[in-house]
C-alpha cells in the first residue's frame, strides 16, 4: 500500500514541475490533470473514497475542461519571453526556497516520521460525508448555493459580448 | 504505513511549485492553473490531517474548497475572456494599469 503512495507522489511532483516549466498552456493543463488524478489516488489511500471520486469528477472532469475550453477559445499559444524587469525572479526565487525549507523543517520537527501505529482508517463513504454535511454543516452548504448562483451570474455578465 | 509527515511534505512541495509558477509564469491562464495547484496542495494537507486526527471535518473542508475553486474558476476564466477581448493579449505584463 505505501509503495503506491510514493509512486503517485513522485508522479504528482513531476507533473507539477512539468506544468510550471511548460511554456504552452495546453501542456500545462494536461500536466495539471495528471497531478489532480494522482492526488485522487492519494486520497483513496487515505481512505477518503468519496472525496477521491469528487476530485476526479469535479476537478479533473469539470474545472479542467473549463480551462482547456478557454485555452482553445482564446487560442493561447507559446508564451513570449519576458522583456520587463526580472526583479520578481531574483527576489522571488530565494523567498520560495526559504519557504520550502522552512515548512519542511517545521514538518520534520513537529511530526516525526517514526510515529506509532496510525489510527484505523476513517469511514470516508458518501453516507458518512452526507450525514455530516446535512447535519453539522447545513448552513455552509446552503450558503454555497448562493455562492454558485452569484458565480454563474458573474461569469455570464463578465463574458458577455457588450462589456 | 506512510507517516503523516510524508503527506505533509508532498503537500508543501506541491504548494511551493505552485507558488513558484505563480511568480515566474507570464501567461495568465498558467498563473491561474498554479493557483489551482496550490489549492490542491492545501486540500491534501486537510485530507492527511483528517485521516490522522480521525476527524471527518477535514474532508468537509476539502469539499467546500473544491466548491469555491469551481466558482472561482468560472468567474476567473470569464475575467480572462473579457481581458483578452479588451487587450488582445494573455500576458500579465501588459495588464499594468493599476501599477505605479
Amino acid at each position: 500500500m505505501s509503495i503506491l503512495f510514493y509512486i503517485f507522489a513522485a508522479v504528482a511532483v513531476l507533473a507539477a514541475l512539468n506544468m510550471v516549466l511548460q511554456r504552452t498552456p495546453v501542456y500545462s493543463a494536461l500536466s495539471l490533470i495528471v497531478v489532480l488524478c494522482s492526488l485522487a489516488v492519494v486520497y483513496l489511500l487515505l481512505g477518503a473514497e468519496f472525496m477521491a471520486v469528487i476530485q476526479v469528477i469535479v476537478y479533473a472532469g469539470a474545472i479542467m475542461v473549463l480551462f482547456v475550453f478557454v485555452i482553445m477559445l482564446l487560442n493561447a499559444g507559446h508564451e513570449a519571453p519576458s522583456h520587463r524587469s526580472q526583479i520578481a525572479k531574483w527576489i522571488g526565487a530565494p523567498i520560495i526556497g526559504a519557504m520550502l525549507a522552512e515548512m519542511l523543517m517545521i514538518i520534520w520537527d513537529q511530526f516525526p516520521s517514526t510515529s506509532a501505529a496510525p489510527p484505523p482508517a476513517l469511514d470516508g463513504t458518501p453516507a458518512a460525508i452526507g450525514h455530516l454535511l446535512f447535519k453539522n454543516y447545513v448552513l455552509p452548504f446552503e450558503v454555497t448555493s448562493i455562492l454558485i448562483l452569484v458565480a454563474v451570474l458573474g461569469a455570464v455578465v463578465l463574458a458577455k459580448k457588450e462589456f | 504505513m506512510v507517516p503523516l509527515s510524508h503527506y505533509l511534505a508532498l503537500s508543501v512541495i506541491l504548494f511551493v511549485i505552485g507558488a513558484a509558477g505563480f511568480i515566474f509564469r507570464r501567461n495568465i491562464i498558467t498563473v491561474f492553473m498554479c493557483i489551482e495547484l496550490m489549492l490542491n496542495a492545501v486540500n491534501l494537507a486537510f485530507m492527511a490531517f483528517s485521516r490522522f486526527l480521525e476527524n471527518l471535518d477535514g474532508q468537509i473542508f476539502v469539499f467546500f474548497v473544491i466548491v469555491v475553486a469551481a466558482a472561482e474558476a468560472a468567474v476567473g476564466l470569464a475575467v480572462i475572456i473579457a481581458l483578452h477581448r479588451n487587450r488582445k493579449s494573455l500576458n500579465i505584463e501588459e495588464v499594468d494599469s493599476m501599477k505605479f
